[in-house]
């Protein structure tokens, strides 16, 4: 065995050990470290196939901001555990059915029929100087720019959606006008009087 | 130098030939890494020492002069008092994870000086897409701070854990904008590349093209390393102390390092970016450039950061803090605005191939 076939069994099974513990944690938050884990492990398993790039973003993307908001919505919720446990038995026939359909699928698609040996050859390894970034950049903006654009395109109308659902009228809420906040000087908050002191009257 | 360094190797080589392959790599990488953290530990010591001094001077104090002389001896002894301090667990806290936050803040912010070059050809690692490295391990720090404040199960840390993972996600993504002009200039995610393509005195440098830029990179740096003015995160008269209120000892001095080394990082990163890296300033000014031609490539990138460095302080004892909803606000409202519309400045500039930087 190589060297880099014993770091890749060594990756591959950090990749399935954080799977499983990720499903199987009782706690939230540990769920979410362990697939922080088993993101960190794909990712190292992608750069042991040359595709730096992709693993770098997935490190960017996922690890470094969609768990974190994961993390940050966990912290916020008081999430109550009797109350899941308590109808997990009932949907455990749901689940193994979609379950065995999931695994029947991959099994299809991912099986030795359409990516083994024979059908796609081990890819050639490449020189120092072979920059996997340069490649990606001129595929995504030459030969694949429209479904990129396309790709955008899907996302804006999401973020878009996504404000419109959460955006309220201006009359039900309150809202700061940081250009008045700025603006304001002292004598439009404090009102400085003199008062005769009374006592001093007298004398 | 290269010559000696290759001189050497092929001395290692005859007298023990059995120290080759992945040991010979191995052991390689680890002296290059320990030639790195430790001098990045001990300017850490140091930076809080100059921190306390120039803040001192600022406010009209002296600062510390007990220590040793001139209190040079300050930061060996109090991190002496920090090794020597109880590390105390809340009792509800979550031990492991309040452990493993520590360790999460420290990791990645060594780790990403693996790709920072400090001169031509001194570095770690050359990696095709440094850029991206820097900014995927520099956003895992922020696990340890949102850990520390979940894990502490107390109510100041959480609040400040909270307002740390809003702004850090938000500000990273006005960073990233603001690099993407860099990158947009330089044709390459390779830092190496962008110093090399920074090369011919201070008027190749990119901070004159990306000047905006430059300014919201520091900024957003301040926040990514809850710096005053934008400490909400520590907030010590809102939020006591923010995510390491329970931590004590040698757990605190780690977060304490941590912060440190990500602020001389972004510093570093700072000058690599828009100031042209190890490059000397006086290039291609005849005289001047004869004159200094004999300075190393790293001693220019160390001062150049240092006055970053200083920035940092200078800031510090200038400006009073925030308040947390106007830093959300000017990262959505005015920074992000003012990136894209420069990313189109930048495009528009490189089409019509305007000065030293985009022909």
């Amino acid at each position: 065995m190589s060297s880099e076939q014993i770091i890749f069994y060594i990756l591959s099974f950090w990749f399935i050990a954080s799977s499983l513990a990720m499903i199987f944690a009782r706690n939230a938050a540990k769920a979410v470290l362990f697939l922080v884990l088993s993101f960190f492990s794909a990712a190292s398993i992608w750069i042991l196939l040359e595709a730096e790039f992709l693993a770098i973003t997935l490190i960017l993307v996922y690890v470094g901001a969609v768990m974190v908001l994961f993390l940050f919505v966990i912290k916020m919720l008081n999430i109550d555990k009797s109350t899941l446990r308590a109808k997990f038995a009932g949907y455990l026939p749901l689940g193994l059915i979609v379950a065995l359909i999931i695994i029947a699928e991959m099994t299809l698609v991912l099986g030795g029929a359409q990516f083994g040996l024979e059908v796609i050859p081990s890819p050639a390894r490449h020189g120092a100087d072979y920059s996997n970034i340069t490649v990606l950049a001129m595929q995504l903006y030459t030969t694949y720019v429209y479904p990129f654009e396309l790709a955008a395109v899907l996302l804006l109308i999401a973020i878009i959606a996504a404000i419109t659902l959460v955006h309220k009228k201006e009359s039900t809420h309150k809202k700061q006008n940081v250009s008045e906040q700025v603006n304001v000087r002292a004598k439009d908050r404090v009102r400085l009087v003199t008062i005769t002191s009374p006592s001093k009257e007298k004398k | 130098m290269m010559e000696l360094w290759q001189s050497f190797v092929l001395g290692v080589h005859e007298t023990m030939p059995w120290f080759d392959g992945a040991i010979a790599t191995i052991v390689v990488i680890l002296i290059k890494a320990m030639a790195l953290i430790m001098p990045l530990l001990l300017t850490v010591a140091y930076f809080t020492y100059v921190e306390r001094k120039v803040i001192g001077y600022m406010q009209l104090r002296i600062g510390p002069n007990r220590v040793g002389p001139k209190g040079w001896l300050q930061p060996i002894a109090d991190a002496l008092k920090l090794m020597t301090k109880e590390i105390i667990f809340p009792s509800k806290a979550n031990i492991y994870l309040f452990l493993l936050a520590p360790i999460l803040a420290i990791a990645p912010a060594i780790a990403v000086w693996a790709v920072i070059p400090f001169d031509e050809g001194i570095y770690i690692t050359n990696l095709d897409v440094s850029l991206l490295y820097v900014l995927a391990i520099g956003s895992i720090g922020v696990y340890g701070i949102i850990l520390a404040g979940w894990a502490s199960n107390s109510k100041y840390p959480l609040l400040g854990a909270l307002r740390s993972a809003s702004l850090l996600v938000s500000y990273e993504i006005v960073i990233g904008f603001a690099l993407v002009t860099v990158v947009m200039i330089a044709g390459s995610v390779n830092l190496n590349t962008i110093v090399a393509d920074q090369q011919g005195g201070i008027i190749n440098w990119y901070f004159i093209p990306l000047f905006p830029m430059m300014i919201i990179f520091f900024i957003s740096a301040l926040v990514e390393t809850n710096r005053a003015p934008f400490d909400v995160v520590e907030g010590e008269s809102e939020i006591v102390g923010g995510t390491h209120v329970e931590y004590s000892g040698m757990t605190f001095a780690v977060f304490f390092l941590a912060e440190y080394a990500n602020m001389i990082l972004m510093a570093v990163l700072a000058v690599v970016m828009f100031f042209g890296g190890w490059h000397s300033p006086f290039e291609g000014f005849g005289m001047l450039e004869s004159v200094f031609a004999w300075v190393p490539g790293i001693i220019w990138l160390l001062l150049k950061s240092t006055f970053f460095m200083f920035l940092y302080l200078w800031v510090r004892a200038t400006f009073p803090r925030f308040r947390y909803d106007q830093i959300m606000r000017l990262s959505w409202k005015v920074f992000l605005p003012i990136t894209i519309v420069w990313i189109f400045v930048v495009a528009l500039m490189t089409q019509l191939q305007i000065g030293p930087w985009f022909s």
